[in-house]
């Protein structure tokens, strides 16, 4: 049945014997393709009222302020403007939230990404007295909630003389328990032939992580890496806590600061929250196949 | 003694010269890692546990009280409206969320036209940061001019003061939105563990004349027993530690009615200065967080699927 379907529905030969013979399956086939659309429309529906929010907000990020504070509410205005992508710039220190934001979660998933990686390999790959605590030591972390040790952080930090800077808010995330098990779970799926080999070749250990296992990992690296920036980028309590005022914070520490303080002005706010939420979502579209692709292939069973 | 000629001695030693060189690698790999963990999460939650015992508030040095923050804690008004509040968007939350990622990815396993629009569309809610949509959220519900307040007052659902300043309705719209964030990752992981189910067992059924239901009840879901126990814990875990969007859209009002344990604990530790009595309630949110994972690591060890 594939053969003949597939050629008819190419459409390249309208030979007779190669239709499927019987109106029945004719009538079958039409039917399944009625309904792979039906069930698509549903689904595209359904899809459509979930990003909602976001497509509204980007929407009211254009709309005049004199419309948004118009009764009754509408989906679209009548006319659009840019105002409001010009003055967040001035309302708030916005390139100062942007910068901050860039440089911790940047800087965080870049850090933690290698070290993460390296910590996950020593602990997949390396026979070594020790090595079970460590690895019940980093299971016994994952079950730790990051608030718990969220006061004494901040007095940490403080004794540290990086109590409300950037670094105090990057420092405590460059590794993370999460990652390491992550890695070391990807990298016992590897085959082991490879670093065997190079190892007989008199390839230095560092050599072979650095060279060859490291860039294998690199799809569940991709997983981990978005794991890591929109954690950081949208991290909300972590960067209220460290940081001072507006000029110290992050992006949604930033604006939930200025939603809290002033008359609510929803056309800035809809302006800085699309600027602030697109460098996540445009990652996420970029390396989606992948990012699916890790969650599917490591330890998540 | 029995002779060893020169050749395997070489040997060995070059064994044990590589084992020894492989050990220090490792811990050379493993040491940034732990000395940070050490350093910025052992450290903090023994300074935590010490915290608890003392009246600390950061402009006094702290002095030993012993059990008195627990003690205050048990009869503390504010703590057990937050455990209620916590236990509830928990026990709403979680359910809620696993069952619409599970019949989301049940739905979007089959083949059907703008089935790769629709996943992303599900999974974006996962990446955009729950504080900056909570915003968004708040203008949607504004008594005045959100629009899906406009529109539910249309159908009937009337709220005078708004969703977010009312007693009643307060709660149930930050759980929306707390649902509305994850049901797309924990998607994905239902869709990963739908496609590792070997296409056999579903034939065998199909032969079987077991229908839809039969086999999705008998087939998919027992097999689908690890994902669902993971994507519980992990989903009750989160709702426990629920803050971002409440403290944007209701900071914890009206009339503490959204007050959960993180945001009771950020209020103690930050607003009021009482780090002491804060860390002692965020002792009682570990407690929580272990139990669930004990749970976990109980059934993983005893009953976990393999196939």
């Amino acid at each position: 049945m594939s053969v003949r379907t597939e050629i008819v529905e190419t459409g390249t030969t309208r030979s007779p014997q190669l239709v499927p013979s019987t109106p029945q399956a004719l009538r079958a086939r039409r039917l399944e393709r009625v309904w792979r659309w039906l069930l698509g429309i549903g689904g595209a529906f359904v899809g459509l009222l979930v990003i909602f929010p976001m497509v509204w907000m980007l929407i009211a990020a254009f709309t005049p302020e004199s419309e948004i504070v118009a009764f009754p509410p509408t989906v679209f205005p009548s006319s659009l403007t840019i105002d409001h992508f010009v003055d967040i710039w001035d309302a708030i220190p916005f390139a100062k939230l942007y910068g901050n934001t860039i440089v911790f979660a940047g800087t965080v998933t870049v850090v933690s990404l290698l070290l993460d990686t390296m910590a996950g390999y020593a602990l997949a790959r390396f026979e070594f007295r020790g090595r079970n605590v460590v690895f019940v030591l980093i299971l016994a972390f994952l079950m730790v909630p990051f608030q718990v040790t969220l006061i004494p952080l901040y007095d940490v930090l403080g004794a540290m003389g990086l109590a409300s800077t950037l670094p105090g808010m990057i420092i405590p995330r460059m590794t993370n328990a999460f990652g390491i098990f992550f890695m070391r779970q990807y990298f016992l799926s590897l085959p082991r032939d490879l670093e065997e080999a190079a190892r007989i070749d008199g390839a230095s250990e560092m050599r072979i992580f650095a060279r060859i296992m490291a860039p294998l990992a690199k799809p569940a690296m991709l997983t981990l890496g978005l794991f890591h920036f929109q954690y950081n980028w949208n991290d909300l309590l972590w960067p209220l806590v460290m940081s001072s005022g507006l000029e110290s914070a992050t992006l949604p520490a930033g604006l939930a600061m200025f939603m809290g303080q002033h008359v609510v002005e929803y056309g800035l706010l809809m302006a800085g929250s699309v600027l602030a939420l697109l460098p996540v979502v445009v990652f996420f579209l970029l390396i989606q196949r992948s990012f699916v692709a890790g969650i599917a292939t490591t330890g998540m069973k | 003694m029995s002779y060893v000629p020169a050749p395997t001695l070489r040997r060995l030693d070059h064994r044990r010269s590589v084992s020894a060189r492989r050990s220090r690698t490792a811990w050379f790999f493993l040491a940034p890692s732990l000395i940070t963990l050490a350093l910025f999460m052992v450290w903090p939650m023994v300074q935590s546990l010490y915290f608890s015992f003392t009246d600390y508030n950061r402009i006094q040095a702290a002095r030993w009280v012993g059990l008195d923050n627990y003690a205050e804690l048990l009869g503390d008004s504010n703590v057990w409206n937050a455990l209620g509040n916590t236990a509830l968007y928990t026990a709403v939350v979680t359910p809620v969320t696993v069952a619409l990622a599970l019949a989301a990815a049940l739905y979007l396993n089959n083949a059907m036209a703008f089935r790769g629009f629709t996943r992303t569309a599900l999974f974006l809610p996962f990446v955009v940061s729950l504080g900056i949509i909570g915003i968004a959220f708040s203008f949607l519900m504004d008594p005045n001019i959100g629009l899906v307040s406009h529109w539910l007052s249309k159908i009937g659902i009337v709220s005078e003061q708004g969703f977010l300043s009312d007693p009643k309705l307060a709660m149930g719209t930050v759980m929306v939105v707390g649902v509305w964030k994850n049901v797309g990752f924990y998607m994905v992981m239902y869709l990963a563990g739908l496609q590792s189910i070997p296409e056999e067992l579903h034939e065998a059924s199909r032969l079987d004349g077991a229908n839809t239901f039969q086999r999705f009840r008998n087939v998919t879901w027992p097999l689908l027993s690890n994902q669902t126990m993971l994507i519980c814990i992990l989903a009750a875990t989160a709702s426990l530690q629920a803050f971002d969007q409440i403290f944007v859209m209701t900071h914890g009002g009206p009339y503490f009615k959204t007050e959960t344990l993180v945001m009771l604990i950020y209020r103690s530790g930050f607003s009021e200065l009482r780090l002491g009595y804060g860390a002692a309630i965020s002792w009682v949110l570990m407690l929580l967080v272990f139990a669930l994972s004990m749970i976990q690591v109980g059934y993983f060890r005893k009953k976990a699927v393999t196939y």
